[in-house]
Parts: C-alpha cells; sequence; structure tokens
C-alpha cells in the first residue's frame, strides 16, 4: 500500500467534488440535489485541511469550520424554502417548477 | 498503518457519496450520507485535525443532517419515479442529466490535474509536525478572525430568521 | 449713455406686453407701447440734437456706444456698438417719431380686438421698432443683420397677426421666405466683405475701401455689393423680390403704414447709403441699381393703374417710389435717396393711415369699386388723404415734389437720360393712380360694387352695413395723427429745398459726411468733393440753374398731366375707363394679374420645389431612409429578443448547467496557461 501523499488527499478531494456535480445534475429531487451540494462542500473541506498539514498552520481548520457554519445556514434556508415550494406544488421534481419559462 | 487507513477511509467515502447519488430514496441518501461523513471525520483525524473532525460530527451530522432528516420525514416524498424508458435509454438518454453527468467527469479530470500539478512540490506526509491544539486554533480564531466570527453569527441569525419565515404557514 | 435707450425703450415696451399683457386692459397696454415709443423720440431727439453739435472728426460726426464683445474669435472681433451719424440720425428720427405716431393711431384702430390681442398687437409692434432701430443705429455689419433679421420677423408675425385667416398666414409666411432669399445674399456679402477687408465695422470698411481704385469690371466689390443689393431687394421689395409687398397688405392697416411704407422696407435703401463708399467703388452695380429701382418703379406703376383694392394700389404705389429711391442711390445721389426716404414717410404713412380711417369707417370694406362719395361723411379723412395724395404726385411747394425732383435732376445731371425719361413716365402715371384712388374712394355716389367683389374683413358687421348712410370719421387718437402727417408731407421737405430755389439744400450737407470715408479731412467734407476717379463716392455733379429750372418744369408738367388724365376719366366720364379696359383687354388683364409674375414664380420655383420636396425629401430619405433605419433597429432587438427567449426556461437545472459549463471552461482555460 502506498503512503497517502497530499496529492492523493486532493485528488481524492477532487473526485468527491465531481460526484457532488453529477448528483446535482442528475437527481430529480429536490433533496437528493441539497446533499449532493453538501456533498460538493465536504470535498473543499477535505482540500483545505490537507493543505493545511503541509502548510504546518492551522488557517484551513479555521476556514473549515466557517465553511461548515455557513453549509448550516445555507441548509437550514435551503430546507426551508423546499418546504415551502413543496407546500405549493406538492412536488420536489425540479421540472415542476417552471413558471419562470418565457 | 496510517496507508490502511486512509485507503479504507478513502474507499468508504467515495462508495457512500456515490450511493448517496444514486439512491432512489432520500433518506437512504441522508444516512447514506452520514456514513460518509463518518469517514470523512476519520480522514481528518489521520491528518491531524481533531479539531475539525468533532466539529464535522457534532455540527455536519448530528445538527445539518438531523436537520435534514427531520425536512425528509416532515414532507413524506414518494421515492422518486422511474424515468422512462428501457435501460438504454436511461443510461444514455439526451438532456441535461447526462450531459452534465460527462461533464462532471471531465471535471473531475481537469481538477485532479490541475491539483496534482501545483502540489508536486509540496513534502509527503510529515509524522514530526506536532498537532495543532484546540487552543492554537481558538487563539487563531479570536485574533485574525475575529470579525469573520462575529460576521459569521449576524449570518447564522439571519439564516434563522430567514428560515422561520419561509417555511412559516401562511396565516388564513 | 443715452443712445442705448432709443432702441432699449421700445424692447422693454414689447417685454411688458408680451408678457403680461394680456391681463393689462388695453389702455394700460396702449400707454405702455406709446409711451416707449414717444420717450424713445425724445431720446432720439436729443441724441441728435448732440450730434449736431458734435465737431466733426476726421470728416465723420459720430456718436458711439459699445454695449459689449459679442463675439471674438481668431482675427475676428464683433462688438454689440452703436453709432449714430447724420444718416442713423435721419433714420432714428423717422422710426420713433412716425412711428409714436402709427403706435398712437393703432390704440384707436385695433380696439375692437380683445385684450389679449391688443396687447399682442403693441408687443410686435414695439418690438419691431426696437429691430429696426437696432439696424439702424448698428455700427457693423453683424449688429445691423440682426436687426435685419429681426424686423422681418416682426414683419411676419405682423402680417399674419390675424391669424384664423388663412391668406394672413400665406401671406407671412410668403413674406418671410422671400426676405429670407435676399439675406442669403446679404450674408454672403457679409462673409465676402469680411474676407476681403478684415473687418466688419463700417467705418472701418469704408476707410478700408477707399484705398482703392473704383472697379470699372466685376471684380471683388462689384460682387460683394450686387450680393448685398440682393438682400436689399428682398427687404425692400424690388425686382425680382417685391412679390410679398402687395400680399402684405393682408395685415392690419397701420403695419402697412409703419413696415410696409415708412420703415422696414426702406431699410435696403439705408444699407446702400451707409455703405456709400463701398457701393461707390463698384459702378456696374451702381448701375444695376439704378435700373433694378427704375424699372420696379415704372413696373409697378403700371400695375397700380388697375388695381381695385384701395390697399393694393398703396402697396404698389410703395413699391413704385421705392423704385426711386433705388434709382437715386444707383446714380450716386445718396442724399437724394435718403431726403425721398425721409418725405415718403411722411405722405405714405399718411396715406396708408387714412386708407385705415375709411376702412375703419366702412367696416372692413376695401374695394374701390364700393366705395364712393366719402368725401363729405369724412371730412378729415378727406382733407388729410388730399394733402398727401398731392405730395406723392409731386405737386409743388409740397414735400414729394422736393425730393422727386431732386431725384429727377440728378438722374438726369449724372447722364442717364433714358433713366430719367422712364422716370419720368412713373412720375405721371403716380400722379395719375393716386388721384383715380381719391377720385374713386372719395367723390361721386356711393356704388355698389360689382357682384361677388371681396367682402369685409373680420371686423365687420356684413356687407349691407357698409352701404349705411351714417358713417363715422376718424376718431380722435387717429385723426390728431393724420392731422400731423399731413402736415408734415407739406413742410418735410423745405429742408432740402435745392440751391436753383433759393435754398442751401441743407438736407444734403447735413448727410453729406455720413456717405465718405473716414480718413477724408474737415474742409473736403463740406464741400460737395469732386469724385476722384470715375464716379465714386460724392454726388453727381449739379446742372446749370436753367436745366434744373427746365427739368422741374418738365416733372411738374408730368404731376399736372396725371392729374388732369385722372380727373378727366374718373370725375367727368367714369365710363371711359371700362371702355379702354374692354378695348385694351389683354393689356388690362395683364396689369391686373400683376403681370402673373406670383404664378410665373409659382410655377418656376415654388411647384418643382414642393414636389422635390414631397417625393424625394419626405417620403425617400425621411420615411424611407430615416425611419426606415430606427425602425430596423427596433425589428432587430425584437427578432433577436423572440430567439433569445428561449434560454429562459425556467428549469433551474438549465441554469446550474450553464453556470458548470462556465467554471468547467474556466479551469480549463487556466489549467492550459
Amino acid at each position: 500500500m502506498p503512503e497517502p501523499t497530499l496529492n492523493s488527499y486532493l485528488l481524492l478531494s477532487a473526485v468527491l467534488f465531481a460526484i457532488g456535480t453529477a448528483g446535482v445534475f442528475l437527481r430529480r429531487n429536490l433533496i437528493t440535489i441539497l446533499l449532493s451540494i453538501e456533498v460538493m462542500l465536504n470535498a473543499v473541506n477535505l482540500t483545505f485541511v490537507a493543505v493545511d498539514r503541509f502548510r504546518g498552520s492551522v488557517d484551513g481548520q479555521i476556514i473549515v469550520f466557517f465553511v461548515i457554519t455557513v453549509a448550516a445556514a445555507e441548509a437550514a434556508v435551503g430546507l426551508a424554502i423546499l418546504i415551502a415550494l413543496f407546500r405549493h406544488r406538492e412536488s420536489l421534481n425540479p421540472d415542476a417548477f417552471t413558471s419562470l419559462k418565457w | 498503518m496510517d496507508a490502511i487507513s486512509f485507503w479504507a477511509f478513502a474507499a468508504i467515502l467515495v462508495i457512500a457519496s456515490v450511493l448517496v447519488v444514486g439512491q432512489r430514496n432520500p433518506m437512504h441518501s441522508v444516512f447514506l450520507l452520514i456514513v460518509s461523513f463518518a469517514a470523512l471525520s476519520g480522514l481528518y483525524v489521520l491528518l491531524g485535525a481533531p479539531f475539525a473532525a468533532m466539529i464535522q460530527v457534532i455540527v455536519y451530522v448530528g445538527a445539518i443532517m438531523v436537520l435534514f432528516l427531520f425536512v425528509v420525514m416532515l414532507l413524506n416524498t414518494p421515492t422518486e419515479e422511474a424515468p422512462a424508458g428501457g435501460p438504454i435509454r436511461r443510461m444514455f438518454g439526451a438532456g441535461p442529466r447526462h450531459f452534465g453527468a460527462v461533464l462532471s467527469g471531465v471535471f473531475a479530470v481537469e481538477l485532479a490535474l490541475a491539483l496534482r500539478a501545483a502540489s508536486t512540490t509540496l513534502p509527503g506526509t510529515d509524522r514530526g509536525t506536532p498537532t495543532p491544539t484546540v487552543y492554537d486554533i481558538g487563539v487563531r480564531l479570536f485574533h485574525e478572525y475575529g470579525f469573520a466570527f462575529e460576521a459569521t453569527s449576524v449570518l447564522i441569525l439571519v439564516a434563522m430568521v430567514g428560515a422561520i419565515v419561509l417555511a412559516r404557514r401562511e396565516a388564513r | 449713455m443715452s443712445l442705448l435707450l432709443i432702441p432699449l425703450l421700445p424692447f422693454v415696451g414689447f417685454l411688458v406686453n408680451a408678457t403680461v399683457g394680456s391681463r393689462l386692459s388695453k389702455s394700460t397696454s396702449a400707454t405702455v407701447a406709446v409711451a416707449a415709443m414717444g420717450l424713445s423720440f425724445g431720446v432720439a431727439a436729443s441724441v441728435v440734437w448732440s450730434l449736431v453739435h458734435v465737431a466733426p472728426v476726421a470728416g465723420v460726426r459720430a456718436l458711439d456706444a459699445v454695449v459689449y464683445t459679442w463675439m471674438q474669435s481668431g482675427g475676428l472681433t464683433i462688438p454689440v456698438e452703436f453709432r449714430v451719424d447724420p444718416l442713423a440720425s435721419v433714420m432714428i428720427l423717422i422710426i420713433t417719431g412716425i412711428g409714436s405716431l402709427i403706435h398712437l393711431y393703432s390704440t384707436a384702430y385695433m380696439h375692437e380686438e380683445t385684450d389679449g390681442e391688443y396687447a399682442r398687437y403693441f408687443s410686435y409692434l414695439n418690438l419691431f421698432a426696437a429691430f429696426m432701430l437696432v439696424l439702424v443705429l448698428g455700427a457693423s455689419f453683424p449688429v445691423m443683420f440682426v436687426g435685419w433679421e429681426g424686423v422681418g420677423l416682426c414683419s411676419y408675425l405682423l402680417i399674419g397677426f390675424w391669424y384664423t385667416k388663412s391668406t394672413a398666414v400665406e401671406a407671412g409666411k410668403k413674406a418671410f421666405v422671400v426676405n429670407r432669399l435676399g439675406d442669403f445674399g446679404f450674408v454672403l456679402g457679409m462673409a465676402a466683405i469680411f474676407a476681403t477687408f478684415h473687418t466688419l465695422d463700417f467705418q472701418q470698411v469704408a476707410g478700408r475701401v477707399a484705398q482703392l481704385p473704383a472697379e470699372t469690371t466685376v471684380g471683388i466689390l462689384t460682387g460683394i455689393t450686387l450680393l448685398l443689393f440682393l438682400g436689399a431687394t428682398g427687404k425692400s421689395a424690388q425686382l425680382p423680390l417685391y412679390v410679398w409687398l402687395p400680399d402684405a397688405m393682408e395685415g392690419p392697416t397701420p403695419v402697412s403704414a409703419l413696415i410696409h411704407a415708412a420703415t422696414m422696407v426702406t431699410a435696403g435703401v439705408y444699407m446702400i447709403g451707409r455703405n456709400a463708399v463701398l457701393f461707390g467703388h463698384a459702378p456696374l452695380t451702381l448701375d444695376v441699381v439704378a435700373v433694378v429701382g427704375c424699372l420696379t418703379a415704372l413696373m409697378a406703376g403700371t400695375i397700380g393703374l388697375v388695381q381695385n383694392d384701395i390697399k393694393r394700389v398703396l402697396a404698389y404705389s410703395t413699391v413704385s417710389q421705392l423704385g426711386y429711391m433705388f434709382l437715386a442711390m444707383g446714380v450716386g445721389a445718396f442724399a437724394g435717396g435718403i431726403f425721398h426716404l425721409y418725405t415718403h414717410a411722411f405722405f405714405k404713412a399718411l396715406l396708408f393711415l387714412g386708407s385705415g380711417a375709411v376702412i375703419h369707417a366702412l367696416h372692413g370694406e376695401q374695394d374701390l369699386r364700393r366705395m364712393g362719395g366719402l368725401k363729405r361723411e369724412l371730412p378729415i379723412t378727406y382733407w388729410t388723404f388730399l394733402t398727401g395724395t398731392l405730395a406723392i404726385a409731386g405737386v409743388p411747394l409740397l414735400s414729394g415734389f422736393f425730393s422727386k425732383d431732386e431725384i429727377l435732376g440728378k438722374t438726369f445731371a449724372s447722364g442717364h437720360t433714358v433713366l430719367w425719361a422712364v422716370a419720368l413716365v412713373t412720375a405721371f402715371l403716380t400722379a395719375t393712380y393716386m388721384f383715380r384712388l381719391l377720385y374713386l374712394a372719395f367723390f361721386g355716389a356711393r356704388r355698389a360694387g360689382p357682384e361677388g367683389a371681396h367682402g369685409p374683413d373680420p371686423h365687420g358687421h356684413g356687407p349691407g352695413a357698409a352701404l349705411r348712410p351714417h358713417l363715422h370719421d376718424a376718431p380722435p387718437a387717429m385723426a390728431i395723427v393724420l392731422v400731423v402727417l399731413a402736415i408734415g408731407s407739406v413742410l418735410a421737405g423745405y429742408v432740402g429745398v435745392p440751391a436753383s430755389l433759393g435754398g442751401g439744400n441743407r438736407f444734403e450737407h447735413y448727410l453729406e459726411p455720413s456717405f465718405q470715408a473716414p480718413t477724408m479731412t474737415t474742409i473736403e467734407s463740406v464741400l460737395t468733393a469732386a469724385p476722384p476717379v470715375t464716379r465714386s463716392e460724392s454726388a453727381p455733379p449739379s446742372e446749370s440753374p436753367e436745366t434744373e429750372m427746365a427739368l422741374m418744369g418738365a416733372s411738374v408738367a408730368a404731376a399736372l398731366a396725371g392729374i388732369g388724365l385722372a380727373s378727366f376719366i374718373y370725375l367727368k366720364r367714369p365710363t371711359v375707363a371700362d371702355v379702354l379696359a374692354e378695348r385694351l383687354s389683354g393689356l388690362y388683364r395683364l396689369l391686373l394679374g400683376k403681370y402673373f409674375v406670383d404664378e410665373i414664380y409659382d410655377a418656376l420655383f415654388v411647384q418643382p420645389i414642393k414636389r422635390v420636396s414631397t417625393v424625394f425629401l419626405w417620403r425617400g430619405v425621411d420615411a424611407g431612409l430615416i425611419d426606415g433605419t430606427v425602425n430596423s433597429v427596433g425589428f432587430a432587438v425584437r427578432g433577436s429578443s423572440a430567439v433569445l427567449r428561449r434560454l429562459q426556461t425556467g428549469s433551474v437545472r438549465a441554469y446550474a448547467m450553464s453556470l458548470f459549463v462556465g467554471v468547467v471552461a474556466i479551469v480549463g482555460y487556466f489549467l492550459w496557461r
């Protein structure tokens, strides 16, 4: 088993981010889309912490701290919007919300 | 020992994330995401960032995922309907979904290349560096990042109010 | 300086009546306007008084007043400067003096208008006076041009005063457009002067021109003066641009009196007089001026012989008398031309105002064929009108005799025998048609006029009213003015009694310095200087007293012959006129139709221009090209937006997709760098 280098962490992070992005496009359920976004955020966190380790500072972790906070806020608001939308349309399929169509 | 842990955690993380994206039932997706977060925490510990790991578990898993769970249960959503057509059509059908998937793949490659190119100059895992303690983090947080800290607390307040307003049932 | 007050006072009058006039009572508006003119006259008189006592400097006697520097650009500096010299002094006295009288007359004549219209009338009249004063007081071409254009504007406004009448509106437009053609010449002339002499001040130009020899062939000076003369023909209604003046009679009669008799139309004559040195150096142009003036006089005289509208006769008479003035300028008798301008102002204004009194009494009737026998019923009007008619016919002892005679004398003396003969014939015609007018209007019995003749004007009470036996003569405001002008028509000529009759011709001598270049010495300016090379800035040599007496006799004979002919036909045998008209019906129709000049102009110029404008410029360029371009911009936007709006699919995923594509592209770009 090769030793994990910074490269491996970064590659892992890239893969995770791509998975999240794919999820945003592929899923037809709003909740799952939000979850995919969380995955993307986590990928970014991983990058920060990994680089942090190799630079010997703690700034990365602090940034992670903020990212998690912001993710929490965003999840809360996003879910509230989602609930409002659901009440309106009784569906969680993003294709159901096309009233801004030309 | 570290190598094995790394690969194990990495494997769990990736598989769980793929399943999050692939599962049909949102409840299943949420649970799988929790699993991936756990794996991620493990990776943080391996990277010598115990504070980040604990924050991840407590806040992310304990609060955010619970919130997701509540919402999923509240909305009582049905499982996502299956797309029309046979398996081939489902896989290779036209439309933004599949284009998006392909594009994500491209993006993954791009990122990998980009990050890789930048990091050849950095050294590998250094076991000699002492792990930063919560004290260190705290000092930096409240000195250099004091303003951001306060701003974030305002942000949370705003989000709270916003969430309440948005999700409120309209008064009849 | 008080010089500035002269045009300023009427201008203030204009401002008052224009802004708050509609809220003032008629007597207030009138008082403002008349007072402005009267005060201006007072100031003018005092200025002239001080002028007379100013010693001439370098042969020039003048008072200056600079207001401010209007333009300064490159080598060109134009200050707003007013200068009064003998020539200008005569003009300002005429303008303010006769102008005040006409303002006074108008207070009664226009009394039937509403308050607002009344004030508007007086505001325009005051504005006109202000501009005319600027014209004559201007010390340089541009300032004069401001006045020149301004009086053209006021003429348009006043001709079309009763703007609900379409004929009046058309007449106003015609006047303005025709004037514009002349102004075109004036502006070009002005530009040429600047290009040649690098100055636009009258005295400086005169000084520089005097150093050049007179041109014997067509050169730059001839060109400049011809252009300026073109402007003069427009403003002063000579051939070929006289066509607006008869139509201008659509305006109120006092307007015709002031603008189209006494002042504005004389601007062209004044302009030549102001540039006497310049014109003196271009003898070819002077020949053109003389011939044009003479021909115009003859032509207008013949037309006036058969016209049936009282104001039209007077209009053509004005054109004819202006022709005399230009004839005088053309033979070098600048002072003579101005003298006739001065006497003409009196009797022509008198004649117009008298006709106004007639029209007023008849409630708007203007057709001679429906008049007659007014001598008994309108005595004041009759006697003053008679005075004016005698004056214009050139009967001895009245002003017209002296001025007209001087012109004829100088014409003969300068060797233009043919022109003299034509002018003599015209004098005969003048007497004839003027007395015809007098007899038809005032003598005999009242006629009912032919069927279908043109009815009365806006403030009439219907055709029947005009035939009512009891008519009221001119009200006091109008009567006073008529009497004053009549006295003036008699006495005004006495300032210019020629040497041969025992007078010293003080008028001519007074004006002499105005026609000289400023570099001449004091002594020379007093004498009637001998011309340097060919006929330049001085008057033609005087003839021997015997010849002068003979010439005078000839002109008196012509006048008396005309009076005799008119008396014979219209008093004794009225049917002779109709018989003549039938026998010479072709000629009669030609004259009645004013030689069809208007129709010719219409066909030659107006219709083609209209056609080009409509088809090419309007439909082709404006609607097609310009509108098309603007509209096509609109269509382009609409078309492209119809396509582009399909981007708004309303699907969140599509939007996210576009975001993502962008991200991939950017990262890829940085990767490749």
